[in-house]
């Protein structure tokens, strides 16, 4: 148990540099595109004489050498300054702990609902290969693979919401109730089908794909013909041999694909107008809002970081042959 | 004779539409009794497996199946058996050994776990009296500690361990038949000699009859009472094992027996002995893994340790060993594909170690070598006469030439120079195996290393492979670097030998005095291990030229 705690200490040490290298990237490739929230701001006034602008540039501290800022940026990240938003008049911190939320919501679930429908739609087509059951999840599978994020959320959102009005269209609850308790819970659970299942169904199709192929490759192993030798029944070979084996190469998809979930989620926060840092992030990018932005990235980073480090000690779990050191 | 426990009587086996030939296995008839040690002899196809794992229903459904004959066990006919049925047979009375543990197992449950599932599955034991029962067996196939094995997981044990777990998983409910498909085929020699006298024990003490698949007639010689001999899917020759091995009846295995080299080294070949082309001295080379930031203790592996060698223009010398022993690791280093820690690799007096790599280059073409793998070492989209000529090309020679070169070498190694435009798909394991010779030779080198040349090869062909290296060898005046863990190949090849045990030489001489007094203890302890070192095979010059009409 020490040797685990040891391998995790040191593996979030490992991550400061690496979260350090992402926040100095971020900040200079979003310094490459044109224009800054002075611009957007004297924009959207209509138009301002330019002493205006570079007054409001002075006030942001943006008229300062870009390594100036750089360092100023990283010196107030690492005392946990994380700025303010100029643009929508709030602490950055309060900002991201309200948007916080929703999004680790939307992405857990999405997570759970992936992982475990994946698995098991895999395991039954591996089960059932070449029979009709099989067939059926590898057609769907692939026609959920083959479409774009954006057009499922489109349809689900025309079929359930506004031809059969079952489901919400958009936001995390109705506001306008003023649920508590157990019916705020409900009505957020409510809200939460059509988007978990946009983001879900993508990620679905792959671990199912991925599962069946694992399985099937781990059935020709040998120790599935030592087991079958010694007497065992299919069902058991099936799940106490097979299953085990055939999760790891899905588990380490997993782990390289929570960083793409979390793009996927701004298209589908998009789509439902959830309010999520997905959502905050597309807006703050075209007002130019870099310090929000820069957090959220940073935010992002961690998240991934985090997530990796999770699936890995899952992995040394599972498997005996991976060491945690 | 007592009646058999298991008959085998015409049993086919169909392999699927567009294989090289109808049948995996066609018309076996064969009788196993108790107390009794089958040896099952042939190369790889002749489909020895495919017939063992019918036995039990173990052949890969849709590809594999039975469609004739019968397999009585006890004289009830396992083809005609429901699954149930089978299933209470598999692991209870009909038990079965395979050829790599470390597949065999599942590597993500524990040692007494999977011992444990094959008594759960037969018998109603309560847990303590399971856990009892696989300590006891533990203990009974010699394994140390089994209170510390029963906890661990197939990779933290080492090869000969993880076989004898397994065979203490097969004996656990005291079969009445043991079937071995080729279980000591991928271990150490020393650790292949424990196995087998484990078995030779185990037969005794349960009386169980032994079905023992394997390729090595020096096994066969060491273990069997019967033996079958299986060419192509058929039985070709049967008999008690006095029989086969010293009177063999069938051509073909005469053929291979023919093959397996001799033990004694031949008398020694004349080379100049004073001409030292390439001097190793106080070679080191440690792989090093952990240790770092946290603080972690570091593990060091000394992969050479010292080495010093002598290779002279001519000479061929063998670098003995087990696995692990660094011998691989050595050859790397003289041939910087590793970089060695300390000491210097003399070509010609030139200290090869301390050349950069552009210096380095035009020596490169002086050492070549060959690998083990026939199947992996070649590139697979590469047509040979390209794989062939890349060598010499990089070396400056046109195009056009190295091509023509490639051809000639083809005729050399004993290829048609026509195969030079085909794909390494297209050739069996000993032709790939001539290919990387040619390779090696294309560019005129002085001295070859051959890593395991022949490991991977069937018997027969390893035959033909040794001879073409020792025609090519006297041809061309080549020193060689060879690399075996097979001392019967050492004996037949090598001049002089150097014994590898953890990184160190701890024995280095001529050939036939390390086989006829062997100094140190672990020279004396391998050559004790051969198999079948006590079998004199039959007087085989008759013999080997009708073998070769067989090829």
């Amino acid at each position: 148990m020490t040797a685990r705690l040891r391998f995790i200490l040191g593996r979030l040490v490992q991550a400061v540099p690496i979260v350090l290298g992402i926040i100095i990237l971020n900040f200079l490739l979003l310094h490459l595109a044109p224009g800054d929230v002075a611009t957007v701001l004297a924009g959207e006034a209509g138009g301002a004489p330019p002493e205006y602008v570079a007054q409001l540039r002075h006030d942001f501290g943006l008229d300062q050498p870009l390594w100036i800022q750089l360092l100023l940026y990283i010196k107030n990240i690492l005392s946990l300054d994380l700025g303010y938003s100029f643009r929508q008049s709030m602490p950055v911190l309060q900002l991201i702990l309200e948007r916080l939320g929703p999004t680790l919501l939307l992405m857990g679930t999405t997570l759970l609902i992936s992982v475990g429908f994946g698995v098991l739609l895999g395991l039954i087509a591996a089960m059932r290969v070449r029979r009709w059951a099989d067939t059926m999840i590898s057609i769907l599978a692939i026609i959920a693979y083959a479409t774009p994020l954006f057009w499922i959320g489109l349809m689900l959102i025309v079929l359930f919401s506004i031809k059969l009005d079952w489901l919400p269209t958009t936001g995390m609850e109705t506001v306008a109730a003023f649920y508590e308790g157990w019916d705020r819970v409900l009505d957020i659970a409510w809200h939460l089908v059509l988007p978990a299942l946009t983001l879900s169904l993508f990620y679905m199709a792959l671990y199912t794909r991925l599962m069946r192929a694992a399985m099937l490759e781990q059935a020709g192993m040998e120790y599935v013909t030592t087991a079958r030798a010694k007497g065992l029944t299919e069902r058991r070979i099936t799940f106490r041999h097979i299953l085990r084996n055939a999760f790891l190469p899905v588990l380490t998809i997993v782990g390289v694909q929570i960083g793409s979930l979390l793009g996927g989620s701004v298209i589908v926060e998009a789509v439902f107008a959830w309010p999520g840092l997905g959502q905050l992030a597309f807006q703050s990018l075209f007002a130019r809002d870099f310090n929000l932005l820069l957090v959220i990235f940073f935010l992002s980073a961690g998240l991934v970081v985090i997530v990796n480090l999770v699936v890995d000690v899952i992995y040394t779990l599972l498997d005996p042959r991976i060491e945690a050191r | 004779m007592p009646a058999p426990l298991l008959e085998i009587s015409g049993l086919t086996v169909d392999l699927p539409p567009g294989a090289d030939r109808p049948h995996a296995v066609e018309e076996v008839g064969l009788a196993l009794a108790e107390n009794e040690i089958l040896c099952v002899v042939g190369e790889s196809g002749s489909g020895k497996s495919v017939m063992a794992r019918s036995i039990l229903g173990l052949l890969p459904p849709r590809r594999l199946r039975v469609s004739a004959g019968r397999i009585l066990f006890k004289g009830e006919n396992l083809l005609a058996a429901s699954a149930a049925r089978l299933r209470q047979i598999r692991g209870g009375e009909i038990a079965m050994i395979f050829q790599e543990p470390m597949a065999a197992l599942n590597p993500l449950m524990t040692i007494g776990r999977q011992i444990d599932e094959v008594v759960a599955t037969h018998l109603n034991l309560p847990r303590a009296e399971r856990r009892q029962r696989a300590l006891e067996l533990l203990r009974a196939v010699h394994l140390p500690d089994p209170e510390r094995i029963i906890e661990a997981y197939p990779h933290q044990l080492s090869g000969g361990q993880r076989q004898r777990a397994m065979i203490a998983m097969a004996l656990i409910l005291e079969p009445a038949i043991i079937i071995a498909d080729e279980p000591t085929t991928a271990l150490d020699v020393t650790t292949q000699a424990q196995i087998l006298a484990l078995i030779r024990e185990l037969r005794q003490r349960h009386r169980a009859g032994i079905l023992f698949i394997t390729h090595d007639f020096g096994v066969v010689a060491e273990i069997a009472d019967r033996v079958a001999v299986m060419q192509r899917g058929r039985l070709v020759e049967w008999g008690t094992a006095a029989q086969v091995l010293n009177a063999p009846r069938h051509p073909y295995t005469r053929a291979l027996i023919a093959a397996v080299p001799n033990l004694d080294p031949p008398p020694p070949r004349p080379y100049d002995r004073d001409s030292v082309l390439l001097q190793i001295e106080g070679l080191d080379k440690a792989y090093r893994s952990g240790g770092g930031l946290l603080g972690r203790r570091q593990r060091v592996v000394h992969a050479a340790r010292d080495a010093r060698l002598a290779l002279r223009r001519g000479e061929t010398l063998g670098l003995v060993g087990e696995s692990g022993s660094g011998k691989s690791t050595l050859a790397r280093c003289i041939l910087r594909l590793v970089e060695a820690d300390r000491g210097a690799i003399r070509l010609d007096g030139v200290d090869l170690r301390r050349l950069s790599r552009r210096a380095m280059r035009p020596w490169r073409k002086r050492l070549q070598m060959i690998f083990q793998d026939p199947f992996a070492s070649l590139n697979p989209r590469a047509r040979i006469a390209e794989t062939i000529a890349a060598g010499p090309m990089l070396h400056g020679v046109p195009r056009a030439e190295a091509f023509a070169r490639a051809r000639e070498l083809l005729g050399l190694v004993g290829l048609d120079p026509r195969a030079a435009d085909r794909f390494p798909h297209e050739f069996s394991g000993g032709q790939r195996q001539r290919i990387g010779i040619a390779r090696a030779l294309a560019l005129r080198p002085d001295i070859l290393v051959a890593d395991e040349p022949v490991s991977a090869l069937d018997v027969s062909v390893q035959g033909q492979i040794l001879e073409l290296l020792a025609q090519i060898r006297e041809r061309l005046q080549l020193s060689m670097l060879f690399i075996t863990h097979d001392l019967r190949v050492a004996a037949q090849v090598c001049d002089s030998i150097a014994v590898m045990r953890r990184g160190e030489i701890v024995e280095y001489g001529p050939t036939a005095e390390i086989f006829a007094a062997p100094r140190h203890p672990y020279t004396r302890e391998l050559l004790a291990a051969i198999p079948g070192k006590a079998w004199t095979k039959p007087k085989t010059d008759a013999v080997a030229e009708e073998a070769g009409s067989g090829r």
